[in-house]
């Protein structure tokens, strides 16, 4: 291994001049549950790790309007056995649980799980080429091993798909990080927060280098408490999803009168569905409605040779996981 | 001191005697021995599928603080050539498939190893490469013989003519992937040279077997080597032979004067230890109304590599199994870029009983035959192929027990008709199967002046209770209780015994432990017997003199699978096994030996799949992120029950093997289940998702 210098700054901003200091080749370390996998496999050789794994808010804020403050170094442990989590946003308490194992839960951080790399079988293997990687390199996934990579917003340079549970559930959500910079803090909603691939695969968001994320807001939502997390996966625990579904819906008189769905395992990003719900805003809660929504999202689908069953099984599950939500309502 | 008293040590659930040292981390694995001024050896893998090493240039490797050196075909010393061509490391600069290892750096430590190996820069010649298992692949052919010594063909009668006028066939090709062992220790060697004598300390399935080939490969004198190896995380077949980290490990210590530490990652395993030829199976099947068969035909493909020929016998259980008059059985093998495949837990067996299993199960439905109930039809008198009497079979008594205990009678055999909720629920039956062999060995049992006894002999035990089981063996044999009996194994320096592999280590052991302990009582039984006595045995021409009869264990599975309709995905809810083995020694490490078979069946069946890059040949999922075994959420209710079977051919225990006869019938079982729940015959393994919603 490369031998790297490591350092422990007592606030973000001192985070975040640490970094600028050290230039391009440092790198923060939250739990470290990817960086240190990628470490070991060559794919990232940071010289100096700044650790903020321990910098406030390390809590989870209650905020006047019945929304939350989630400190990005709280666990993801933490995070899902939160009283206020498990009553009002359901669907995240359940997202954190469907991801990884206890273990690298009560390790992982909220601003971490965000910042994880691709788990694509060509980017953690140095020997091979990989645009996100080695920019220009080529991407042998279109024409190899893609089962479990995108089928929605991919380009020509990258296939690969966002590997976390967390943040499909906080797309749903509306969620808002909050960021320091070198220019001071600022926010962003989470739906900007991750880029397609587009022709630079290598920028996984539209962070500035040196940016850190300090915290996500989650803004009340009342439909939230009537929320689900479907995760599809090749064995029932410690896998990556082939697809998920975050859904959270308010059925008035039988009509759909607001709805949240986002889809993981299927993109570069965690997927909102937008045109999904618009198409089910104001119709009837009805199995029919829900299909409909779901072939709304999913004509932009272009699947990949062996990954196509993604969009029927992201639809069946897409419609099995609103009617369950409008049983239980 | 009663005899009736001390009779009992064989039968009881005895808990693993260096239980507490392996749970408090006192018990040594191989890396864990650190000789002073050891030094640490990193393989590099070749990164090319076939071709040659053009160039290595080194200049930066060596000019990073706390390197010693690089090895590779330019200075490696010439080995002896051994059957195993995976073993000629560094001999030539030729690759034959992609992870070969192709150089080594030697390093003060391993982060410093571990650096050198990223700054070598290699160039290499590459030529085209075929890594792709094909049925019609136009280099097929029979090779003389499959694992270890059996026929590639055998057959008998007219299939073709028996099939055409069969009243119901089956005709289905199923097909599996390559299977990586993955034990939960990597392997791992520590070598030590003391004055042309060569110590390893090594994760090994059998230390004089390890010893023996180390000593062919550096023209040594066995004696001159010791390969030490008293606790073993798991190998699965993966250890049963010398892999080429024990010969980098000699070899870099020979090179660099000094001890050396070589442990291969989870990844490198992925090229380098073997792993499970996938198969790609012609099942044809022919019966009567009633199910009755009058033709059975299993026609196997398989991958080897350009290194070393390894046939796996898929087919060979078919020989076995069922009666029928007409009946053939093959095997062809393709030469490929590929690492030898080799051992893996139940080799021929396992994969074969899938296809064998699910065939069968094809045919109760068509015959609309119970799948129990077919296969009880279909009970050989004698071992079908080679007519001889079996030692014992309780195939049926299997069957029967395990139908009363999951509840079988009652069972609808239409399939996809049972929802709850969003799951369909189905439920199916296999057969299992493994042969109950031993091989000859030798031990020595000695009578401190104290009172105990200890007794040597040069076994294994890689997590399975060897040492547990062996213990108790002795016990009656020396008519004491297991406290006072001290087990030695793990050590080449013991007498020489056979390695833990083919489910033939307690009945291989446990007889020379037997007979060592009955010469010994004999000793003592000798007016004034000084203590200590010591007295050794070797079983050899006790295991010529068996009388030639088919020796083997028989079990059924049931298994209940529930599949979800909307994802396709797969839940094994219940998982029952009973066994037919002879006499069970300790049934609590039985258990373990029954329910973890059966647990690396599901994973078989639903999970595991090593995949193959055809742009770059190699195994693409090479961590256990990627790799899937079963997680403990995938394994719900498990049970494992045996019959009492006393079957007096087969060794001083009257045991059958246990290793390996749980995972044979569980990937047939589970597809069976996910048949009868969905209507949907999944042939190619592992049922993923996708292939239930194509």
């Amino acid at each position: 291994m490369r031998p790297f210098e490591y350092e422990r700054p007592d606030t973000p901003t001192g985070a975040v001049a640490a970094l600028r200091e050290r230039g391009a080749g440092a790198a923060y370390l939250g739990g470290g549950t990817n960086l240190v996998d990628l470490m070991k496999l060559g794919v990232e050789t940071p010289s100096t790790l700044i650790d903020v794994s321990h910098l406030s808010p390390a809590h989870v804020e209650e905020r006047a309007d019945g929304g939350l403050r989630v400190g990005a170094a709280v666990k993801n442990s933490e995070l899902a056995a939160h009283p206020a989590v498990r009553e009002r946003y359901p669907v995240l308490a359940s997202a954190l649980l469907a991801g990884a194992s206890g273990q690298l839960r009560n390790l992982a951080t909220v601003g971490g799980n965000l910042l994880q790399r691709t788990r694509c079988s060509y980017f953690q293997d140095v020997s091979k080429p990989c645009n996100k990687r080695e920019p220009g390199s080529g991407c042998p996934a279109i024409e190899g091993d893609h089962r479990n990579l995108a089928v929605i917003g991919h380009s020509p340079s990258c296939v690969a798909t966002h590997p976390s549970d967390m943040a499909v559930a906080m797309v749903a959500l509306d969620a808002v990080v909050e960021i320091v910079g070198t220019d001071g803090p600022r926010t962003i909603p989470l739906g900007e927060l991750h880029r397609l691939p587009g022709d630079e695969p290598q920028r996984d968001t539209v962070l500035e280098p040196g940016e850190l994320i300090t915290a996500v807001e989650l803004p009340p939502l009342a439909l939230a408490a009537t929320s689900a997390y479907r995760k599809v996966r090749d064995r029932a625990s410690f896998a990556f999803a082939v697809i998920s579904v975050a859904a959270a819906i308010e059925v008035s008189d039988g009509v759909v009168s607001e709805c949240r769905l986002a889809l993981g395992g299927v993109a570069h990003v965690p997927w909102r569905a937008s045109a999904a719900e618009d198409s089910l805003r104001g119709r009837p809660a009805t199995e029919e409605s829900f299909g409909a929504a779901a072939d709304a999202e999913l004509a932009q689908a272009k699947p990949l040779r062996d990954n196509a069953f993604k969009v029927p099984l992201a639809r069946a599950v897409i419609v099995r996981t609103l009617m369950e939500l409008c049983d239980r309502s | 001191m009663t005899t009736e008293a001390l009779t009992a040590a064989v039968g009881v659930p005895l808990d693993r005697i260096e239980g507490r040292e392996k749970v408090t981390g006192q018990a040594r694995y191989a890396y864990e021995h650190s000789p002073d001024n050891v030094a640490y050896a990193e393989p590099v893998q070749a990164s090319i599928a076939h071709g040659e090493i053009r160039s290595i240039d080194a200049a930066e490797t060596l000019a990073q603080p706390g390197t010693i050196a690089v090895i590779s075909h330019a200075n490696a010393p010439k080995l002896e050539q051994v059957a195993d061509g995976e073993l000629a490391l560094f001999q030539s600069n030729r690759v034959s498939y992609r992870g070969q290892l192709v150089a080594a750096v030697v390093a003060d430590s391993p982060e410093a190893a571990r650096e050198g190996q990223r700054l070598l820069r290699i160039e290499y010649a590459p030529e085209p490469h075929d890594v792709e298992l094909r049925a019609d692949h136009p280099e097929l052919y029979t090779p003389e013989k499959v694992n270890p010594a059996f026929p590639a063909e055998s057959a008998q009668g007219d299939v073709e003519g028996a099939l055409a006028a069969a009243e119901v066939t089956v005709d289905a090709v199923y097909s599996t992937p390559a299977f990586h062992n993955n034990p939960m220790e990597p392997h791992a060697t520590v070598a030590v040279w003391e004055q042309g004598d060569l110590t390893l300390y090594e994760s090994t399935q059998g230390a004089p077997n390890a010893r023996d080939t180390v000593a062919k490969v550096f023209g040594l004198p066995p004696e001159r080597v010791r390969v030490i190896s008293p606790h073993v995380g798991g190998g699965f077949g993966s250890k049963g032979t010398p892999r080429p980290q024990i010969i980098l490990a000699a070899m870099a210590a020979q090179h660099v004067g000094r001890p050396v530490k070589v442990a291969v990652t989870r990844q490198q395993m992925f090229a380098t230890v073997g792993y499970r030829t996938p198969t790609i199976q012609r099942l044809r099947l022919g019966a009567d109304a009633g199910g009755s068969l009058s033709a059975i035909s299993h026609e196997v493909v398989e991958q080897t590599s350009k290194v070393r020929e390894f046939g796996e016998q898929t087919a060979v259980v078919t020989r076995t199994m069922y009666a029928a008059p007409n009946r053939r059985t093959g095997h062809r093998l393709v030469r490929l870029d590929v690492p030898t495949p080799s051992w893996m837990r139940a080799p021929g067996e396992c994969p074969g009983m899938y296809a064998l299993e699910s065939a069968m199960d094809e045919l109760a439905v068509a015959c609309g035959v119970d799948p129990v109930e077919l296969r009880i039809r279909n009970e050989p008198d004698v071992e079908p192929e080679s007519g001889k009497r079996f030692s014992s079979r309780n195939l049926v008594g299997c069957l029967r027990e395990g139908a009363e205990r999951f509840g079988w009678e009652d069972r609808d055999p239409t399939p996809a008709i049972r929802r709850e909720g969003r799951w369909l629920v189905g439920s199916g039956v296999a057969s299992s199967t493994y042969p109950a062999r031993r091989q000859p060995s030798q031990a020595r049992a000695r009578a401190e002046a104290d009172g105990g006894f200890t007794v040597t002999i040069g076994a294994a035990d890689i997590g399975t209770g060897a040492r547990t089981v062996l213990t108790q063996i002795a016990a009656d044999a020396l008519e004491t209780s297991p406290q006072h009996v001290r087990m030695e194994i793990g050590d080449s320096a013991f007498p020489k015994a056979f390695l833990a592999g083919g489910s033939m280590g307690t009945a291989s052991w446990g007889t020379a432990v037997v007979r060592a302990c009955e010469a010994l009582r004999v000793k003592l039984a000798e007016a004034d017997a000084a203590l200590p006595v010591e007295a050794e045995a070797d079983t050899a021409e006790e295991i010529k003199a068996d009388e030639d009869l088919a020796r083997h264990g028989f079990g059924a599975q049931f298994a209940e699978a529930r599949v979800d309709a909307d994802s396709g995905e797969v839940r094994v809810t219940r998982m029952l096994g009973v066994f037919a083995v002879g006499r069970v020694i300790n049934p609590k490490t039985a258990r373990s030996q029954f329910i973890g078979g059966m647990t690396m069946g599901i994973g078989m069946a639903l999970h595991e799949e090593s995949v193959m890059d055809l742009e770059f040949g190699d195994y693409l999922n090479r961590d256990l992120a990627q790799y899937h075994v079963p997680a403990c959420a995938d394994v719900r209710e498990i049970e494992a029950h045996w019959l009492d079977e006393d079957d007096p051919h087969l060794n001083p225990m009257g045991s059958k093997g246990i290793g390996e006869i749980g995972i044979v019938g569980t990937a047939a079982a589970v597809a069976n289940a996910v048949y009868h729940a969905t209507g949907k015959r999944v042939r190619e393994l592992p049922i993923r998702l996708d292939r239930l919603l194509a």
